[in-house]
């Protein structure tokens, strides 16, 4: 064997060293600051006029409770709701049938363009348009007893996360490889199953982060339905503070009752997020 | 002679302006093995999507183990089937991709196990023993549980080779089963396709490994433009070809 050749001098050898710690200055410096911003601010609202003794003994009050619940079963079955709409209306969207494709595009276009606000009260006002409504010959009832405040915010909530969640579901479905369809084509799937199947368990994958940003929008946005007489944590904080005028308080803790059911859902999306990731991890678990 | 198990009459096929085929006719024989070659656009992948109806043809006929695929003629027209019939029709052949298309979120073993389960409806011990003794042939018992963002494309592809088989077709369909591979994996998988020719299995192999070509296959048909242009045992077509563009294809790609 040759011996490699000599190598040129004035170029030590640095493996022995260690590289030294930065100061970083700037980032000591900012912090401070930022530190000295929030004391203001925080000394100012202890200053100010908020009764902070309400906050504390409304933050528990039964009503508030009670709202908070009615908030999250509203959230949850609106969001179901528009979960179960998106899915079908995407895949009408994707489908070949040109009628299907039109009557999704139509409710898309419907229901994301108008307000939100504007559907709920449509819908809790609904008896103007129809006094009564039911199946002809077989069943009947006065519209102002069906639709109560509970089911206008449902369907107004559900109806419209639909039309925002069709567009996710149809991104989520689109991010999955043609060669997948194919695939489960050449095992013999018709386009149901391989939906079912194949694609939308790959979709699920893609579509989780902007679902759990919906979800959050869900949960705040049934503070609308208080304008229809939902008993939500919103609508009852309100109700007391006509009572005794304490209304920043309240709001600060409607306010509150919000920030930790949006901190909660946060690792919860994380979890379901690991459910999904199956196969897309290269070492085995 | 034997009756065709694939027949190709005057198929023709178009994307837009690009004639991909132009009015191809072929017969494959049971049990034959028949490598497609060809630069790519020749229309030799086209060609083995119209057999599984990845791709619908415009005009012409392919009869399947006697069966018209796609369409069937009724008082002087020919009427689409359902993507039910369609479907069944597909049963009969197994194809292997190129770029492997297995279902990321499904282990290998769930991969071969899907169709048999899902499509075919048959009993799930039953189905499972023979997915192990599949990936057993194809040297993956071990790898069972993998996904296959776990495995090699080799062991991607063989595993896509399997699954393929677990549908018990009459014939398989392999489009370029090497080409997305890297050079030193590329003979675990032929091993494997070598192995199934042997069985006796009917196979169409769109390939560039004329190696493969010549050592196995019966019958070597050579494309150029959306035609066949020659076409004969393999020592005959690579080895002494009659075709000048046949001549030029091969000194592009030796």
């Amino acid at each position: 064997m040759k011996p490699a050749p000599a190598l040129a001098e004035g170029f030590p050898d640095l493996s022995g060293m260690r590289i030294a710690r930065e100061p970083h200055w700037f980032r000591w410096f900012s912090a401070a600051l930022i530190v000295l911003v929030l004391a203001v601010i925080a000394r100012a609202f202890a200053n100010g006029q908020i009764e902070w003794s309400y906050v504390s003994r409304f933050i528990t009050a039964k009503v508030i409770l009670e709202g908070i619940v009615n908030t999250m079963v509203m959230a949850v079955l609106a969001m179901a709701l528009g979960i179960v709409l998106g899915i079908v209306v995407a895949i009408m969207r994707l489908s070949p049938n040109p009628v299907l494709k039109t009557v999704a595009a139509g409710y898309t276009w419907l229901f994301r363009g108008t307000p939100l606000i504007l559907q709920l009260l449509l819908w809790f006002n609904l008896a103007l348009v129809f006094p009564t409504i039911g199946i002809p010959g077989l069943w009947s009832a006065r519209a102002v007893d069906v639709m109560t405040p509970f089911l206008a915010a449902l369907l107004g909530l559900g109806i419209n996360q639909g039309a925002y969640t069709s567009e996710v579901m149809r991104a989520g479905m689109l991010s999955v490889d043609i060669g997948q369809y194919e695939a489960a084509q050449a095992i013999g799937m018709g386009r149901l199953r391989a939906l079912r199947r194949i694609i939308l368990p790959q979709a699920m994958r893609v579509v989780i982060p902007p679902l759990g940003n919906e979800f959050i929008g869900m949960v705040k946005a049934t503070s609308l339905a208080s304008v229809i007489q939902y008993p939500e944590v919103l609508h009852n904080a309100e109700n007391i503070y006509y009572a005794n005028s304490r209304v920043i308080e309240l709001l600060i803790v409607a306010g509150l009752w919000y920030l930790l059911v949006v901190s909660i859902l946060t690792p919860l999306q994380m979890l379901l997020e690991r459910r999904f990731a199956r196969g897309t991890l290269r070492v085995a678990r | 002679m034997t009756k065709p198990l694939v027949a190709i009459r005057s198929v023709s096929k178009s994307f837009g302006e690009f004639q991909a085929l132009k009015s191809v006719s072929l017969d494959v024989r049971p049990g034959e093995v028949m490598c497609l070659i060809g630069a790519s656009g020749s229309g030799k992948t086209t060609l083995l999507r119209c057999i599984n109806q990845l791709a619908v043809i415009d005009s012409g006929g392919i009869w399947l183990d006697g069966e018209l695929l796609g369409v069937r003629e009724q008082g002087g027209r020919l009427h689409r089937l359902s993507e039910r019939e369609i479907g069944r029709q597909r049963l009969k052949t197994g194809m292997v991709f190129q770029r492997f298309n297995l279902f990321p979120h499904k282990t290998a073993l769930e991969n071969i196990t899907e169709g048999p389960l899902q499509v075919q409806r048959r009993k799930p011990d039953e189905v499972r023993a023979e997915a192990l003794e599949l990936l057993r042939r194809v040297g993956l018992a071990a790898k069972a549980n993998s996904y296959p963002a776990q495995l090699s494309g080799g062991q991607q592809q063989r595993v896509a080779i399997a699954r393929a088989l677990a549908m018990k077709p009459m014939l398989m369909l392999f489009d370029e089963p090497t080409s997305a591979l890297d050079p030193e994996l590329v003979g675990e998988v032929l091993a494997v396709m070598k192995e199934l020719a042997k069985s006796g299995m009917t196979m169409m192999v769109v390939t560039h490994e004329l190696g493969f070509a010549r050592e196995v296959a019966d019958r070597v048909v050579y494309m150029d433009q959306g035609a066949i242009v020659e076409q004969g045992r393999a020592t005959d077509v690579l080895g002494a070809p009659r075709e000048e563009r046949t001549k030029a294809f091969l000194s592009a790609v030796i």
